[in-house]
């Protein structure tokens, strides 16, 4: 602007081409002013004014549904992240656990079997570990090696041989009728409690919280593009009030598809992000919350299981910390407090019958373990050892019975949940579908629309 | 066994015992031990198994000192007669026996058979069958190492035969028959260890002992260097590596190379040799000598006396006594050149 007066010299001065790196960035300035000269110019006329804003409409049109597309497809990823990895992620954890627990169980009751494990047993565990391993590997291939799950996984993947290692050496001496192989038992069972499964837990804690922040990521407002969209219908009204203020007229057909093209816009974007939020939300406080109760009610009941067993393996071999009580019978007690109390918050989140029913049969069959399990021990007590052993491996009316009966309840329910969840979640990021490349058509539309609406205005002037 | 193991992992003060404090207590009990065997006895309160503390073993240090208790092995004289210990096990047909069933030759189930065997289960069978007529009329109790007193006084068991070493503290709160077997700590090793006995070819060497044993008192007296205690021995954070549960834990750790030695009683230690013919008991011999013995609730005297009697029967014959023909079958591999029990010794009153 300071170079204003200079304009006529400097065209008259153009023959003489002074030196042609200092006049070009020169004269770039000049056309910024020229610009803005023909700018004010044009804004002291209607015409001129008309113009201006029939851009800036358009303009802004186009804005919020740049914004809207942007905004709402990175929601639309976060709720794909949810439903398609995640979600699935998490789960993986939560079954990498529970294999890892399961596996556990059932090395320590084929033991108790006697010097040959039962084929089924044997199967058993075979599948955990092999389901443990290609978990594993499926779980690595997703996470990126910077993060705490990268470490939780390459722990698991170097302690899983080791165990596997003492439980063939706890198989090799009980098959040569040596007590050695309980106490390999009891280490590898040592090694699977006090890191394996913690190991598990974490890996399990990190890909659930990852699901969650993909989840709150999915529902968090598009405040921008509200905003924008707002702006945007205030412009048009305010234009359309402008335009009924100088001509009397009160349809501008175009600015009137602007803005029905902007409110259909706004109110998708309102509605579609209001549900799929909700959608999302029931499918974390319906279907999340409760996965994760039953989860960990079902690695509980795994924990308890296999301290049953090896109440019975150890035989007062290893006692508590303060020697008054057999540590495998502690363990135990406690793991089916917990169970109890985990299976109580699950009853209470269920919300319908499907839901509760099994969670309500799992409890029943808790109460069923924990009777059998006195009996148990009261014979084991009496020295009836093998009187014992049959209430808790037996085929009929036995412990063992109780907690297939508490495990396929749990799996019944957890099935549920995930159902519930994955419909829920699958809705939430249905709600958003069509919605970023609809408002991107939309502004396009509504765009044209107010210069037309506009032109047809300026077309008055001419 | 010499398991002593104190109320809690944790391990008292070093010489705490050992002051004269502690000797003149042992031989206040053991005067009043002495006593009580000539009167129908009180359940002693507050006795537990926590008070199954270390140190008994050690009384034998202090002979002049602890008169009273100077010869803990002496036992009742042997004898048939009926008495309310023995009426209660023929009312009840059963011989309830405390046994371990984790330690290999003297206590332990087999696999196969689901049967308990071994040297212990052979002497409570011989009871049986002295008592009530019949060696299978036992009920076999699993007994924790340090519920073995507290079975006892709680009445759960009538005898306790699970390598129980005599010694001087137990027998405040048990009566022992007389001694059945001799043993003592020794080192146990790899058969190609450089590592010679217990002694300073232990320098640098790991050395696995069971939590509270008097194993694990011997390495803190003299360790010879070794490195035998865990970093958070007693803690919740305690890693079982060094200081483990049971005695056989350790050859699980001496297998993985995690451990480079093991100190136990021999008599467990050849145990866990028969188990793996790679290791072997080393040096001349055990180091400490102990005593096992059959206990029984403290003032059962006729169950003891009949017990003693059970063993002079058991010992008699030479080389074909019930006693030597179970050292072979379990032992003899594991624990070779024992020719005969050692001998009873009775109290004189």
């Amino acid at each position: 602007m300071t170079q204003l007066p200079q304009g006529g010299p400097q065209t008259q001065r153009a023959p003489e081409q002074a030196p042609a790196p200092i006049g070009l960035p020169a004269q770039r300035p000049s056309t910024w002013a020229v610009q803005s000269r023909r700018l004010r110019a044009a804004a002291t006329t209607e015409p001129g004014r008309l113009q201006i804003i029939g851009a800036v409409l358009a303009l802004l049109v186009l804005a919020f549904g740049a914004v809207t597309a942007l905004e709402i497809s990175h929601r639309s990823a976060a709720a794909d992240d949810v439903v398609g990895r995640s979600q699935p992620l998490s789960a993986d954890a939560a079954n990498i656990y529970r294999s890892l627990a399961d596996a556990d169980t059932m090395a320590a009751g084929g033991f108790l079997a006697g010097a040959q494990e039962p084929k089924a047993v044997q199967d058993q565990y075979r599948k955990d570990i092999e389901e443990a391993a290609r978990l594993l590997v499926k779980a690595s291939a997703n996470t990126d090696a910077s993060t705490s799950s990268w470490q939780e996984i390459t722990t698991l993947n170097e302690l899983l041989p080791v165990y596997t290692g003492l439980i063939e050496r706890a198989r090799a001496n009980n098959r040569q009728g040596l007590p050695l192989g309980g106490a390999y038992l009891r280490y590898a069972n040592q090694k699977m409690t006090n890191e394996l499964l913690p190991a598990a837990e974490r890996l399990y804690a990190a890909e659930t919280g990852r699901l969650d922040r993909d989840s709150a990521d999915a529902r968090q407002w598009p405040f921008l593009s509200l905003a924008a969209g707002i702006v945007v219908l205030g412009a048009l009204v305010w234009m359309q009030r402008r335009n009924y203020r100088r001509t009397n007229r009160v349809f501008n057909h175009g600015l009137l598809v602007a803005t029905a093209a902007a409110s259909v816009v706004l109110l998708w974007l309102a509605v579609g992000h209001t549900v799929a939020r909700t959608e999302l939300r029931s499918a974390m406080t319906q279907g999340q919350e409760s996965l994760d109760v039953l989860n960990n009610a079902r690695i509980n009941s795994l924990k308890a299981r296999a301290n049953e067993n090896l109440t019975l393996v150890a035989r007062g071999a290893v006692l508590t910390a303060d020697g008054s009580a057999d540590q495998y019978e502690t363990d135990y007690t406690t793991g089916m407090k917990a169970l109890k109390a985990q299976l109580k918050q699950a009853g209470q989140l269920a919300d319908d019958r499907s839901g509760s029913a099994p969670v309500a049969e799992a409890a029943r069959s808790v109460t069923e373990w924990q009777e059998r399990h006195r009996k148990a021990r009261a014979t084991d007590d009496r020295g009836d050892y093998d009187g014992a052993l049959k209430q808790i491996i037996g085929a009929e009316d036995s412990t063992g019975q109780s907690f297939q009966q508490v495990d396929t309840a749990l799996r019944k329910a957890l099935a549920h949940e995930q159902g519930e969840f994955t419909s829920a979640a699958e809705d939430g990021r249905g709600a958003l579908r069509g919605l970023p490349t609809g408002a991107a058509a939309l502004a396009v539309l509504g765009a044209v629309a107010a210069i037309l609406g506009v032109n047809r205005r300026l077309s008055e002037y001419r | 066994m010499t398991r002593a193991r104190t109320g809690t992992r944790h391990r008292p003060a070093r010489g705490g015992l050992r002051g004269w404090g502690g000797v003149t207590g042992m031989a206040v009990a053991c005067v009043i031990t002495a006593s009580l065997t000539l009167l129908p006895l009180s359940r002693h309160d507050g006795r537990t198994a926590g008070a199954d503390t270390v140190g008994g073993g050690t009384a034998a240090a202090f002979p002049a000192r602890a008169e009273a208790c100077t010869d803990p092995e002496a036992s009742l004289p042997p004898s048939s007669a009926d008495g309310p210990g023995i009426a209660k096990i023929k009312a009840r047909g059963k011989l309830v026996a405390g046994v371990d069933q984790n330690s290999f030759r003297w206590g332990y189930r087999n696999p196969y058979s689901g049967e308990l065997e071994g040297f212990d289960i052979d002497l409570v069978r011989a009871l049986a069958k002295d008592i009530l007529g019949d060696p299978n009329a036992v009920i076999f109790r699993a007994i924790p190492t340090n519920q073995r007193i507290a079975a006892l006084e709680r009445d759960r068991v009538d005898v306790i035969v699970r390598t129980m070493t005599i010694n001087c503290k137990r027998l405040e709160q048990v009566s022992f028959s007389t001694a059945y077997f001799r043993t003592g700590q020794q080192i146990l090793a790899p058969k190609d260890s450089a590592i010679t006995g217990y002694d300073g070819s232990l320098k640098g060497k790991r050395v696995c002992s069971g939590e509270g044993t008097t194993a694990y008192e011997a390495l803190e007296k003299e360790s010879y260097g070794a490195i035998f205690k865990d970093e958070s021995d007693g803690t919740e954070r305690d890693r079982d590596q060094l200081t483990v549960p049971n005695q056989l834990d350790c050859l699980v750790r001496l297998q993985l190379g995690e451990v480079d030695a093991v100190l136990t009683d021999n008599a467990l230690g050849a145990g866990q040799a028969a188990q793996d013919p790679a290791v072997a008991l080393k040096g001349a011999g055990p180091f400490t000598t102990e005593y096992y013995g059959v206990a029984a609730k403290k003032g059962a005297d006729d169950l003891v006396a009949r017990v003693n009697k059970v063993l002079v029967d058991y010992r008699a014959g030479g080389a074909d006594s019930a006693w030597m023909v179970s050292y072979r079958k379990w032992l003899a591999a594991g624990l070779p050149g024992i020719t005969a029990p050692p001998a009873p010794k009775y109290r004189s009153e």
